[in-house]
Parts: C-alpha cells; sequence; structure tokens
C-alpha cells in the first residue's frame, strides 16, 4: 500500500480545506471499501481524512415533520439499531443491515456505501424508492440532489472535486406508506446483491389500490436504477397479483444487467422480476399494517 | 454409537478429555506460521503472473534491488537446475523439476499467479513496492482451460517434454495429457447386456479450494555455516524438508524444519511454496531471517487448490436390484503440471458396490491453472458426485429405496473392487443400516420444494511411515514427542492412545509436536493416517516402556523380569505392588532414565466408509437451497477422540456442502482468476447450515492394535451426491454440474418447462 | 519509511503508546509492532473475522481499521477476554464442545460472539448464527461453535 497522510478534522470547514488541497484526498468513514481499494492500489491517495469527529456528518435525528436525517459517517449498526428508523424506516433499514456481517456493520456507512457508488449498493435502491436527498457541501456552498441522480457509473459519483457528501435526508412517510428492500445472494451472508430490489407504494385509505408507487433496482445496470415506469404503472390502479406482476415485467424491461462473477446477465433478468414482485408484496403488507 | 463386534474394553480411548493444545488456542497464545517474529528479520513478498500463459523473455530485477529497504530479489536463476525426478509427495507425487519451476517460473508462466520473481525488505510494504518494480517481459501465449479442450490434437501445449504415459508406455508426441490409467473386471459388454436398466450420465465439476483460514507462510534463517532452519505452518515437516533439500540440493542433515501450529491445510499444505524462497532470500541478504506469508489472494490464484473434471458414468442394474455393470471415463485437470488425482477418484468411483463387470478409464490433464494439491479424499467428491447420482437415478427406476439398493449391493470382506484387490473386514453394510434406523431417515419429510438426499462414500484410508518417543518422568507423567503436526487435535488422541497402552489416566501424559531434528522420520497429517499410523508408533513406544519398566521393577524386587506383570498402571511380582509413579521416583537409583522410541510403517489401514442424509428446500424462482438437516454416518473403527471424530464428519460434510452449491474457480477466456478472494469463492457461512447430526459406527479395523481406521477424509466424499439427490427429489431435476448454484438450477428448472 | 504517528490508546486495560504509519492496519501493528498475534490474518479484507478485535466495546476487522484511528480509544483483543487466572465461560466452552480443530479462526469467534453475549445475554440459536455469519471457520461446519457460544450464554447466566 502507498503511504499517505491522515488527517481527523473536527469540523467541516476544516474537511473542505483538506479536500481542496493538492494531490488526491480519500474521505475515510467506515472504510470497509476504502481499505481494500488502497490496498489493492484501486484509489490513489496522498490524504486520508477520517470524518468520525466532524459533527454534521455524524448526526442522526428524526423528526415527525422533516424526516430522517442520516449523517453520512453514521454507522450501518447505529442507523439500523435506532428505534425511530426502525419504526418509521423499516425499508432503509432492509438496504443498510445486509451491508455486510456485523462486523462490517460497526464501521460501514451509508455515506460510505453511496460514495463507492458501487452498481450493487445495497442502501441505494431503498433509499431511491424513499424519495431521499443528498446533502453535498463544497467549495462552492452546499447542494441537493436526488438519490437516485448520485451515482453516474460504477464507483462514479456526481460529486464535483472538492465537494463531500454530508447527509442524506429521507422525508416522512406518508399515510399507508410501505417499503422493503431484498437482494438475491447464494448465501445467506456475506455476499454482494446478485440483484437487489426496493419497492415504495402509498396505498389509498382501504389499501386495495395504489396512490403511488417507487420501484429502483440494484446490480442490473452501471448504477442503482429507478425505474419510473414501473411505479407511474401502478399508480391508480388496484393492488392485485396481476398489476404486481406487470409493474415486476416492467422492472425486468428495464432491466440492464450484464455476466460477470456473480451471476449470468440472464438469471439478473429473471430475478428482476421475481425479486421487484417479493419486493412490492412486501412493501404493501407493511402499507396495510 | 454403534458397536458392531465384540467391544474392547477401553479407559482412555473413546472418552473426551480436553485437548492438551487447547487453551493456548483458546486464548491467543498459540503460535501459528505467520506469528514468528525473529530478530533482524525481513519480510518477503513475490510478483506474480498476471498471464495464464505466456513465455517469459526478460526479467529486470534493477529498480528492485535500488528500492529503499530491499535486501535481497531472487528470481528462477538462483534455482538450482533440476533434472527430472519423481518425487513421492503423499497423497501425490511430483516430478522435481515441475516442483522446482512452480517456486519460481524459468521459461514459461503456466498460470496466472505464477510466482516469477521474490524480494525481501526492511518492511512489508518496502517488499511489496519494490516487487512491483521487476519489470517482466512476456511473450503471450494462448491458454487452455478446459480438459477436454486440452486434449484435441490442435491445443496449446503446455511443457514441451510431456509425453503421454499410456498404461505404463511413455507416448512419442507432444500432448496435454499426462497419464491414461484403466482398471477392468468382468465381461462389460455382457454385464449390460443382463441389466434391465441401464442409465449413462455427463458430469462436470469445478475447480475448488480448500479453503484453510490460515496462508501459507515460511520463515527462514540460513547461517554462515549454511544450517537452514524453517518455521512453517505445514502438514509434514518431514515432506518440507525433502521437498526444500532436493529443490535446492541441499543435503537433509542442512535442514531443520520447525512445524509451527497450522491454522488448517486439508491437503493443501503439504507441498512446498514458499519455504524455499524463504532459503534463497535469507541467503542472498547476508543470512538475515526472512519471512514470507501469502495473501488471500495469493492463495486463492496460486497454491494447489483440487482439480475440475469431466465425468462419464454408465451403470447397469436388473429387475432382482442386482447392479450388472458399470464404466466410468473421468478426465481430472492437473493444472499446470502433471499430478491429478485421478488415480484415487478412479478408486473412489464405484467402491462402495460389488460389480462383477467394470471398466474404469482415467486421464490425467495439464491446464492453464493452478498445480493441483490434494484435498480431502483427493478426486474423491467428484467422483462420487457422479456415480452416486447415478446409483440414486437406477434405484429410482428399479422402484427402491435408495439405501435398500445400496446395501443389496454393497460390498463386504471378502469381495473385490474394479481393481481386483479384496477387501478385508469393512463396514458399509453397518453404516448403511445405521443410516437406515437414523432418526432422520426414520423422520418423514413434508412440504412443497422439500426432498431428501442420500449417498455413499469410500475412502482408502493410508499408513505410511511415523515416529515417536517418550521418556518417563520422575513424578509419574510421561512426555510424548511425536512427528505428527496437529491440525484438529491428534495431539490429544495420541497421548490418549500412550496412555492406555500404559494403563495411565490422559492427565499422566503430555504429548508435543516434534521438529525433524527431534524425532524419527514421520509423513505427514494426510491421508487419513495420523491417528492410525503415529497411533500405532506411539503404541510401540508404550510397549517398550512397559517392557524396560517391568525389568527396573525386577531389579527392584530382584526377581527375572518375566516374573514381573503390569496392568492398569501397576506393577506386581508376587505379593509385591508398585504403582507406575512410585516406580518412576526410584529410576535414578535403578539404572537411570527410561526412554523409548518406535518408528512403524503399516500397511494395514483399513478403508472407511460413510453414508450421508440431507434435507434440502429449494426455492425454485430463485434456485435458492437451504440445508435444512444433515446427517453423517461413518465408520471409524474405534473412535479413539470421539468429540474429534464427530468435528471431522462434520466439517467434512460442511466443505462437501459448499463444493455442492457455491464454490468454484471462474476464469475469463484469458485465464484470470475473477473470484480470488472470499466475497466471491464462496464458502459456507454460519447462515448456510443447520446443526450436523453425525452418528459414529465402530468396527474395528484389524490391521490396528486399538482397530482404528482414518476418519477425516471420507466425510467429504458423499456430500455433493447427496445433495444433488436432494435437490431432485424435491424439484425433480438432475443436476451434472457443480456447484449447483442458484443460476444454474434455474436455467434447468427452466428447460424442463420448456 | 513515511513519517510515524504517535498513538495513545487503552488496549485491554493498560495504557499503551505506538509509532505507526498512517497505511499501516490495526491487525498489522497489533501483531507486528506489539507482538499481540492473537488476532490473525485470514483475508486481509474483512470477509473471514479471524482479526477480530473490539473498539470501545464494537466489534471490528482489525484490518479495516487504520491503527491511527483508535488514538483514545478502548481496544479488546483476544488476549484481553480472559479474567486474571482463568478463562472466559466462551474459552471454557469452545474446550468442553470441541468447538475448534486447526483453532486459527478460533480468537475472532470467541472475540465476536463476547460482543454478542455483552448485548444479548441469552441469544438463541438463530441470533449466534446471525451474528457469527462474518467469522469464517473450515473445519468444524460451525455445529460446535454454535453450542459452544449457547452453552457461555448458560453457564454466564448461572
Amino acid at each position: 500500500m502507498r503511504a499517505f497522510e491522515y488527517h481527523s478534522p473536527d469540523s467541516l470547514e476544516q474537511t473542505l480545506t483538506l479536500l481542496a488541497g493538492p494531490g488526491q484526498a480519500q474521505p475515510l468513514a467506515g472504510g470497509t471499501d476504502l481499505l481494500p481499494q488502497l490496498r489493492e492500489g484501486r484509489r490513489p491517495a496522498d490524504r486520508v481524512i477520517d470524518l468520525k469527529r466532524v459533527p454534521e456528518l455524524n448526526a442522526l435525528t428524526y423528526d415527525p415533520a422533516r424526516g430522517l436525517w442520516v449523517g453520512a459517517a453514521v454507522a450501518c449498526y447505529r442507523l439500523c439499531h435506532d428505534p425511530a428508523v426502525i419504526q418509521h424506516y423499516p425499508g432503509v433499514v432492509d438496504g443498510a443491515h445486509v451491508i455486510g456481517a456485523v462486523q462490517i456493520q460497526f464501521r460501514a456507512t451509508v455515506g460510505g456505501n453511496l460514495c463507492n457508488a458501487s452498481p450493487a449498493a445495497d442502501s441505494i435502491p431503498a433509499l431511491i424508492v424513499h424519495t431521499a436527498v443528498c446533502h453535498i457541501a463544497g467549495p462552492a456552498g452546499a447542494r441537493t440532489l436526488p438519490v437516485e441522480a448520485f451515482c453516474v457509473g460504477p464507483g462514479r459519483t456526481a460529486l464535483a472535486p472538492g465537494e463531500i457528501l454530508v447527509a442524506v435526508s429521507v422525508p416522512p412517510p406518508a399515510p399507508h406508506f410501505g417499503a422493503h428492500y431484498l437482494r438475491f445472494i447464494p448465501r445467506n451472508e456475506m455476499d454482494i446483491a446478485v440483484v437487489g430490489a426496493a419497492a415504495a407504494v402509498t396505498l389509498a385509505a382501504d389499501g386495495r389500490s395504489f396512490v403511488a408507487a417507487r420501484v429502483a433496482l440494484g446490480a442490473v445496470a452501471a448504477t442503482p436504477l429507478l425505474v419510473p415506469e414501473a411505479g407511474a404503472y401502478l399508480a391508480g390502479r388496484p393492488v392485485t397479483a396481476e398489476t404486481i406482476a406487470e409493474a415486476a415485467r416492467l422492472a425486468q424491461a428495464a432491466a440492464r444487467p450484464i455476466d460477470d462473477v456473480r451471476g449470468t446477465a440472464a438469471f439478473r433478468r429473471h430475478l428482476s422480476a421475481v425479486l421487484t414482485r417479493r419486493a412490492l408484496e412486501r412493501a404493501v403488507e407493511r402499507a396495510r399494517a | 454409537m454403534t458397536t458392531a463386534d465384540k467391544p474392547t474394553e477401553f479407559k482412555v480411548l473413546g472418552s473426551t478429555p480436553l485437548r492438551q493444545d487447547g487453551v493456548d488456542k483458546v486464548t491467543g497464545r498459540a503460535q501459528y506460521g505467520a506469528d514468528i517474529r525473529l530478530p533482524g528479520m525481513l519480510y518477503g513478498a513475490v510478483l506474480r503472473s498476471p498471464h495464464a500463459h505466456a513465455r517469459i523473455k526478460a526479467i529486470d530485477t534493477r529498480a528492485a534491488e535500488a528500492y529503499p529497504g530491499v535486501r535481497a530479489v531472487v528470481t528462477a536463476q538462483d534455482l538450482p537446475e533440476l533434472e527430472s525426478k519423481v518425487a513421492d509427495l503423499g497423497e501425490g507425487s511430483m516430478n522435481l523439476r515441475y516442483q522446482s519451476n512452480n517456486i519460481l517460473a524459468r521459461d514459461k508462466v503456466l498460470y496466472f499467479g505464477h510466482a516469477v520473481a521474490a524480494v525481501a525488505a526492511v518492511n512489508a510494504h518496502a517488499a511489496e513496492a519494490a516487487a512491483a518494480l521487476i519489470q517482466v517481459e512476456y511473450e503471450v501465449l494462448p491458454p487452455v482451460l478446459d480438459v477436454r479442450q486440452a486434449m484435441r490434437p490442435d491445443a496449446p501445449i503446455l511443457l514441451a517434454e510431456l509425453r503421454t504415459d499410456e498404461l505404463g508406455q511413455k507416448g512419442e508426441q507432444p500432448t496435454n495429457v499426462a497419464a491414461h490409467y484403466l482398471d477392468e473386471a468382468g465381461d462389460l459388454e455382457q454385464g449390460f447386456r443382463e441389466a434391465d436398466v441401464v442409465v449413462e450420465r455427463e458430469f462436470t465439476t469445478a475447480m475448488v479450494h480448500q479453503g484453510y483460514i490460515e496462508p501459507q507462510n515460511a520463515t527462514a534463517l540460513v547461517t554462515a555455516d549454511g544450517q537452514v532452519t524453517i518455521w512453517c505452518s505445514t502438514q509434514g515437516a518431514f515432506g518440507v524438508r525433502e521437498q526444500t533439500a532436493e529443490i535446492l540440493r541441499l543435503p537433509v542433515s542442512k535442514i531443520r524444519v520447525i512445524p509451527m501450529e497450522i491454522g488448517g491445510g486439508f491437503g493443501g499444505k503439504i507441498g512446498v511454496y514458499l519455504e524455499p524462497l524463504a532459503v534463497l532470500l535469507s541467503r542472498k541478504s547476508g543470512h538475515r531471517p526472512v519471512k514470507l506469508t501469502m495473501s488471500r489472494r495469493d492463495v486463492l490464484a496460486a497454491t494447489g487448490p483440487t482439480s475440475g473434471s469431466y465425468i462419464k458414468v454408465k451403470m447397469g442394474a436388473n429387475r432382482a436390484g442386482q447392479i450388472t455393470a458399470a464404466q466410468a471415463t473421468l478426465i481430472y485437470e492437473a493444472g499446470a503440471y502433471p499430478g491429478s488425482p485421478v488415480g484415487s477418484a478412479m478408486g473412489v468411483i464405484f467402491a462402495p458396490y460389488r460389480i462383477p463387470n467394470a471398466r474404469v478409464e482415467g486421464y490425467d490433464v495439464v491446464v492453464n491453472k493452478p498445480r493441483t494439491a490434494a484435498y480431502r479424499a483427493p478426486g474423491g467428491t467428484n467422483a462420487a458426485f457422479a456415480s452416486e447420482t447415478v446409483v440414486d437415478e437406477l434405484a429410482e427406476k428399479l422402484g427402491l429405496d435408495p439405501l435398500a439398493f445400496r446395501l443389496q449391493n454393497g460390498v463386504q470382506e471378502g469381495d473385490r473392487r474394479v481393481n481386483g484387490v479384496a477387501y478385508k473386514r469393512i463396514g458399509l453394510l453397518e453404516v448403511l443400516r445405521a443410516a437406515q434406523s437414523s432418526a432422520h431417515y426414520q423422520t418423514p419429510l413434508a412440504g412443497p420444494n422439500r426432498g431428501r438426499g442420500v449417498a455413499a462414500g469410500y475412502w482408502g484410508n493410508y499408513g505410511g511411515k511415523s515416529s515417536a518417543s517418550a521418556s518417563v518422568n520422575a513424578d509419574g507423567t510421561v512426555s510424548l514427542q511425536e512427528g505428527s503436526v496437529d491440525i484438529g487435535g491428534s495431539r490429544t488422541a495420541l497421548a490418549m492412545q500412550l496412555a492406555e497402552t500404559l494403563g495411565l489416566p490422559i492427565e499422566a501424559v503430555r504429548a508435543a509436536v516434534a521438529d525433524t531434528d527431534a524425532v524419527g522420520e514421520t509423513e505427514g497429517t494426510y491421508g487419513s493416517r495420523t491417528t492410525f499410523a503415529t497411533g500405532w508408533a506411539v503404541y510401540e513406544v508404550g510397549q517398550q516402556l512397559k517392557t524396560q519398566l517391568c525389568e527396573r521393577a525386577a531389579r527392584l524386587w530382584n526377581v527375572a523380569a518375566e516374573q514381573v506383570q503390569y496392568a492398569a498402571g501397576v506393577f506386581t511380582s508376587g505379593e509385591q505392588r508398585l504403582t507406575f509413579a512410585e516406580l518412576a521416583a526410584q529410576l535414578d537409583r535403578l539404572g537411570g532414565p527410561v526412554v523409548a522410541s518406535a518408528a512403524v510403517q503399516p500397511k494395514t489401514w483399513g478403508p472407511g466408509f460413510a453414508a450421508h442424509i440431507v434435507d434440502v428446500e429449494v426455492d425454485p424462482e430463485t434456485g435458492k437451497v437451504q440445508v435444512l438437516r444433515y446427517t453423517a454416518v461413518q465408520d471409524a473403527g474405534k473412535a479413539v477422540y470421539p468429540n474429534y471424530v464427530a468435528s471431522q464428519m462434520q466439517g467434512g460434510a460442511a466443505q462437501g456442502i459448499g463444493w455442492a452449491l457455491n464454490e468454484e474457480y471462474v476464469y475469463d477466456a484469458q485465464g484470470r482468476l475473477l473470484n480470488a478472494n472470499w466475497l466471491d469463492y464462496r464458502m459456507l457461512v454460519t447462515l448456510d447450515l443447520p446443526m450436523l447430526e453425525t452418528v459414529i459406527v465402530e468396527v474395528p479395523n484389524p490391521g490396528h492394535p486399538f482397530g482404528v481406521r482414518g476418519v477425516g477424509e471420507v466425510p467429504i466424499v458423499p456430500p455433493a451426491a447427496a445433495v444433488a439427490n436432494a435437490l431432485y427429489r424435491a424439484v425433480g431435476v438432475r443436476m451434472a454440474e457443480l456447484p449447483m448454484a442458484p443460476g444454474r438450477l434455474v436455467a434447468a428448472l427452466q428447460a424442463r418447462q420448456g | 519509511m513515511s513519517a510515524m504517528t504517535h498513538v495513545q490508546t487503552t488496549l485491554n486495560g493498560e495504557a499503551v503508546e505506538f509509532l505507526c504509519e498512517p497505511r499501516q492496519s490495526l491487525l498489522e501493528v497489533l501483531r507486528e509492532t506489539l507482538g499481540l498475534t492473537g488476532a490473525k490474518e485470514g483475508c486481509n479484507n474483512g470477509n473471514c473475522g479471524a482479526c477480530n478485535v473490539l473498539i470501545d466495546g464494537a466489534l471490528v476487522n482489525a484490518c479495516l481499521v487504520l491503527a491511527v484511528e483508535v488514538q483514545g480509544r478502548t481496544l479488546t483483543t483476544i488476549e484481553g477476554i480472559a479474567p486474571p487466572g482463568g478463562l472466559h465461560p466462551l474459552q471454557r466452552q469452545f474446550l468442553e464442545h470441541a468447538a475448534l480443530q486447526c483453532g486459527f479462526c478460533t480468537p475472532g469467534f470467541i472475540v465476536a460472539a463476547k460482543a454478542l453475549l455483552d448485548r444479548t445475554p441469552r441469544p438463541s440459536e438463530l441470533e449466534v448464527r446471525q451474528w457469527l455469519a462474518g467469522n469464517l471457520c473450515r473445519c468444524t461446519g460451525y455445529d460446535r461453535i454454535v453450542r459452544a457460544v449457547l452453552a457461555a450464554a448458560e453457564e454466564a447466566q448461572t
């Protein structure tokens, strides 16, 4: 591993100053992706900037009016064991708690999962269907971006040089809202998703029809993929096996998977429909509960 | 526990003392190979080939040598050039020139990860950075990655001098087929004419790795007088000594190998990879100790996994349920150099059955993948996957219970194998009956997409050379030095055999693993041989100690030695009586210390048989398979240390289930290994398995003082077939490819639906 | 060798200081600098759990932590699990249940299991399997390990 400097700033301002310096700077949150990448020479670093002492990046708050605020350096274990998150955002927990085994959970962060920008990232499809927003700080000031626009390619994000992801916010769930994320892996742990699928639905008060829906897939395209046509199809339609199957078919049609060591394109296309259907069914159950 | 023959009364054997190395291993104090730190120690790094097949045109090491902190750089030019000579490595043999070329490639690299050069520096980071500066000029050649492709006349040739060993005759043409073997019995065509049902199937299995958690490591120190000391994690210290001596052209007396604790081997830590490099680097760096450790990536890419294979099986049976004929062709990947386990696979494939007419052919074929090494019952899992699924299909077509069909055709004492060798007393029928009456088999399985499979397995086991010595301490205890590395409790199983022999409690005997200067030659811990053969050496040591101690008692009592009896820890002669401890306390005035040593090479090892039962549930939409229940039944001869016998059965079953469902080497078309890490080389985790039930059957091996048979290997033979048979019962498709990964299972289900 | 950083930490109850390079992992420093070789390197990639240690009670893979990150933190390694002069119930039950063969993964399993029992004193079999899913063992098939953890939980209650 190449030698680098280590910095542990305690303010966002100081962090931005360090990021703006000469050479390559790499923010360190949990490090569960960064350290192996540094070790294998896959990410260059002259400076590693530890984010664990920056207050804004370590905040985790829930407010019924404004929703959930997840600092980019909040570890998955903390997020997934927060009572408010468990109660109001089980779909977010679905995605975040399957990122690695417990040793990884204590370190890995949702912010890191976003910034690593893996097409198979587990937390991102769930955040997309929750209409989550990325909060970005940089030399030119602060800006926001819908989560689905954050990843622009494998390992690449919309962050400009010197910018940093500060937090992800998730709006408060509407009445009769339910969401679910699930993935297929060959083992029961320690695997990267072959395909992941997230669904969020808002049902009519009687629970019999869709008011709105969002579907997103992981590991079937260069980035986690929002499938707007599936949500648009379901809106206003009754909750039936047929409508759910059609939405799953639309998701499958939107998938653009490749063959790789984790699965073939054909298997991934097949799983896209199966997992979308299962995600929608569980989201409906949650919305009705 | 089932005991078939009249049980022998044992006091220590069959009990469950805590293992003697246990406290060190649960407190982190046990010293494994990579834990060693020596004054002035340097750290090594190895440069490996990015190509699967290429000619090395030039190597420029100047930049590496100039890198700050570097003390030595070596390439194949630093190794003596060796003549072809075949060395026995236990569980396989190897041409020493190939072995040398596998340590460092000389003219050609033959697989992705093949070692090309090595560096020693003051720390691991400097060594790694320097290794990356070595310039290698390659002429890239087309790789051969599949055995059937490698056998084609127009296939690229890996080894220019290789000629086929055709049933003992050397061929004349360059080839990738290293050997062709054949076993025959009876009249095959007649046998198939007598069959009412014939099943013929083709199978392929992927290359898989042993997956020991501890990476290979070696530390060496060469002193100014040329004496070499090697600390390493190995299954056999004497094997490391011999291989290192041959590769480096040193007398074995110049080399001392100190075996550290070892973090798993399963056959993969018999051959050397790093030890000769560490010696070269120590010598070249001015006699500083050098430590080399592999990364997980290196372990997967460049140590010996076991062969992928292509197997064709045809079997026939008559309506009475008797197997009349069986035929098999087995083609095994050797990897880059000859030496696949196809020979032992041929021995496994029809071993559990009486088959009057049979023909078994085997081919050992080189391909551009790492040179294969032994992996627990080498070759057996692939072979049994093929034959035991065909046996299952025969039973189904005949409308017979799969265990009853196996019982009807199962071998017993006097029956002959396809190669003509007759079995002595074996326990297959007892194992099959125990499986039938097990709680698992007696409990019906219900529910959609669920199925139960069974399979039988055989492993021949082994004897080999073993040595031990012991000394009697004045406090009445005995110190045992033995030559077998302890990978899973064998130290304690050996101490138990000495305690049993001496009529002492286990607490009175303490065992230690000795280095190559401290004990007689002992083969490695492989071939399911340690409790059997080293146990026998220990038994001989105990007998000698008893004889000597009777003589000392006779001297004390002034009687003839024959007049002294010894039983259950007490010496007697007439009215005279003395405990072991009382006599031990007086040895100083009865002639001094009492020590004994023994070396054995027993040939009377007894084969082991197993039957496994598995229940699975399949998600037909995703192809995911969950193992619901698993039972392993096995004949242990005498289970010396039953907890650890059961643990061997569980561990072998778990490896076999992983092999069945998930594990495989994935190469791209250029021969680059795509999954050289534990995220994508998928070994089972806690959540993938249920509790693993075990039934130990004891049919004593008449060829051992305590009736011991080897137990370590046979439990990996049946699992893949048992899972395949269970999948068939669950969802109705017969899988012919390992691993039976979810994508493949979904494809098979879709193909069936059309 | 680049510039060294001075780190102060509490390790197994004692104040410890060391110098390290920023690029050195906690695992490398524990093993090579501090001589604590109970945490093992199995994969150096966060996939096997053999290097498990506790940082302020949180279970982590020491291979995925920079040594400089532990400034001011409290570390527990396998060497610090046992009470003075004895064994922790997990260590005792691993021996009683023959929950190890080669023993290489054992320190990681025991540290991980301690982190579980510290939070969930009476876990179910499923909870044990879920918590230990990041620890690989290739020898045992996990059966005896799971039983040992359940037995240690029981022992700690009585």
